[in-house]
């Protein structure tokens, strides 16, 4: 009601003190309005996120017990290693096939573009677990793609796709897939095509003006997606848990067996303050070159 | 040119091989719903409905359906609101908080799902909300946020603000002005935010694995269960009605979309 009765007044209000009386409540009431949402997330997450960085320094009094033990114990290093290294493949491997589709949205008739995009987005509308499902009978031991290798005679025994690092790989690609095209695209798109035109018209060769012109303009979507892909895929749970069938252990299963399994919540909890430390660095850094909303866009 | 039509060539060849590497999975679940068999084969041997009829009489997967419906309508019906207070605060306020707390509204994004599911958990096992219904909706209403408050946040930047400024210059108090003149006008980003919602909240499958169980488990963490210990063709059959389901939705946001581009 205060407000209302400000606000009919506000297109006259010239007076310099009702004016900043003005401004003051209009910042009490807009935080107002922000307050229901902060206030969800503040109790559903950055409370247990204090909580958690208390509990992975807390050993019957303040320690580094936990740290320690990920430093030291094989079983932590390992699978801290695994976890890099198959989001280092997987973003790479994304790289490699993503920008080409991405490269081809942007430059093919509306029509074709059209296409291109939907078949991008129509398994990133698709659960996870519907994916992980279709993995799972595509690359088993008599799956589609080993029985059609055997039958093309390219293969003599069947391959072992799946229930492993490889499974997983192949699977990750494909879910995070959509998240490396879409900021790619979106930076593509604002390439002007003049510019291109420009670069042939002074006699570049097709590729040296895509490697000269186009490449070097679209990097900021290359960073912008190969971030996203990467820090996705350090935290990724369900398609190793399903497809790598429980021996390709990544950093995120650490976290949940310790809990589950053996309610061990100081190792859990320093394994989860390790992975979002690394998270939140890549994505300070990365936000210094590119804005973080442009990043989080595809998300 | 010959080397060129061949590059080109190779180019399309490349990006086809991809894009066929994308759609594969969904094209193989579907004739395996439709399935005779109890084995994985495809193509399948003989078309039926069993494992339709399957899901459709087992009363554990009806009840996780049904607590999956529950759950993703309620959160579209929460976080929508929440979701566009918050975006209109963020257009109209230069407070130097706001920064922060835009920030603070994308953490269910940046922070990995892992660690959400682990700090929800313990916060649910302090207040005894673990296992309950409430509990999952108010999860994804937090993860379910960002979402909306991106979408609408869109929409406000394409609308006049000086239209709603007029409003209340004639006498309307400033939520009537809001809802008569503003919200209209960016109904389709408020429909985008709350399909947004519904949609992560059905495929939700980390934080209710962690905080659902007993008689209040959502069809996802049913089907995670399912696909860890067998490979059910039921699944197959639930996979297909999903997708269609995230389709049609998809293709209502289009439409919503397409009504005014906002």
């Amino acid at each position: 009601m205060k407000a209302t009765a400000i606000n009919n007044n506000y297109p006259h209000v010239s007076h310099r003190d009702a004016s900043l009386g003005y401004r003051r409540r209009e910042h009490v009431l807009m935080l107002l309005l922000m307050s229901p949402a902060v206030l969800v997330v503040f109790v559903l997450l950055l409370i247990p996120l204090g909580w958690l960085i208390g509990q992975s320094f807390y050993a019957d009094g303040f320690s580094l017990e936990h740290y320690q033990r990920i430093f030291t114990e094989g079983i932590y290093w390992n699978t801290f290693w695994v976890t890099f290294r198959i989001s280092f493949i997987v973003t790479l491997l994304a790289l490699l096939m993503g920008y080409p589709i991405a490269y081809a949205a942007s430059i093919l008739p509306r029509r074709w573009s059209m296409l291109v995009l939907a078949l991008v987005i129509l398994p990133f509308w698709t659960s996870v677990l519907v994916r992980a499902y279709a993995w799972l009978i595509l690359l088993q031991r008599s799956g589609v793609v080993n029985e059609s290798l055997l039958g093309v005679g390219l293969i003599d025994a069947p391959l072992a796709l799946v229930h492993n690092e490889l499974g997983t790989i192949i699977a990750t690609v494909h879910i995070l897939l959509p998240f490396m095209v879409l900021p790619l695209y979106a930076t593509m798109q604002k390439i002007p095509s003049d510019l291109i035109q420009a670069g042939a018209s002074l006699g570049g060769t097709p590729l040296h003006v895509f490697m000269r012109v186009f490449f070097p303009l679209s990097l900021s979507g290359v960073l912008a997606g190969m971030t996203l892909v990467f820090v996705l895929c350090l935290g990724f749970y369900i398609t190793p848990e399903l497809v790598g069938g429980g021996r390709t252990v990544m950093a995120s299963m650490l976290v949940s067996r310790n809990i589950q399994l053996y309610s061990d919540w100081g190792a859990a909890s320093a394994v989860s303050v390790v992975l979002l430390i690394c998270v939140l660095a890549i994505f300070y850094v990365v936000s210094r070159l590119v804005p973080l909303e442009k990043i989080l866009g595809a998300k | 040119m010959n080397k060129l039509s061949l590059s080109r060539i190779s180019f399309i060849g490349y990006v086809a091989l991809v894009l066929t590497f994308l759609i594969l999975p969904l094209l193989i679940v579907v004739p395996m719903s439709f399935s005779d068999s109890r084995f994985l084969s495809f193509p399948p041997s003989s078309f039926s409905f069993r494992w339709y009829e399957t899901f459709f009489s087992n009363p554990g997967w009806m009840s996780a359906a049904k607590t999956s419906l529950i759950v993703a309508f309620s959160t579209a019906l929460i976080a929508t609101p929440i979701g566009v207070a918050a975006a209109y605060a963020i257009n109209n306020s230069s407070h130097w908080l706001m920064r922060y707390l835009k920030i603070v509204l994308l953490l269910p994004l940046i922070v990995p799902i892992i660690i959400v599911a682990t700090g929800v958990f313990f916060i649910y096992a302090l207040s005894g909300m673990l296992y309950t219904i409430p509990g999952l909706i108010m999860a994804d209403v937090m993860l379910a946020l960002p979402y909306v408050i991106t979408a609408v946040t869109a929409g406000l930047h394409g609308f006049d603000q000086t239209q709603e400024m007029v409003a209340r210059s004639l006498g309307m108090n400033r939520f009537r002005a809001f809802m008569s003149v503003t919200l209209p006008q960016i109904m389709p980003s408020v429909m985008t935010g709350a399909i947004f919602a519904f949609i992560q909240a059905l495929d939700e499958t980390m934080v209710a694995l962690f905080i659902s169980g007993g008689q209040n488990q959502p069809l996802t963490v049913r089907m995670f269960t399912a696909l860890r210990d067998e490979i059910d063709p039921t699944i197959a059959a639930i996979s297909t009605l999903l997708t269609a389901a995230s389709f049609a939705l998809v293709l209502l946001l289009v439409l919503a979309r397409k009504q005014s581009p906002a």
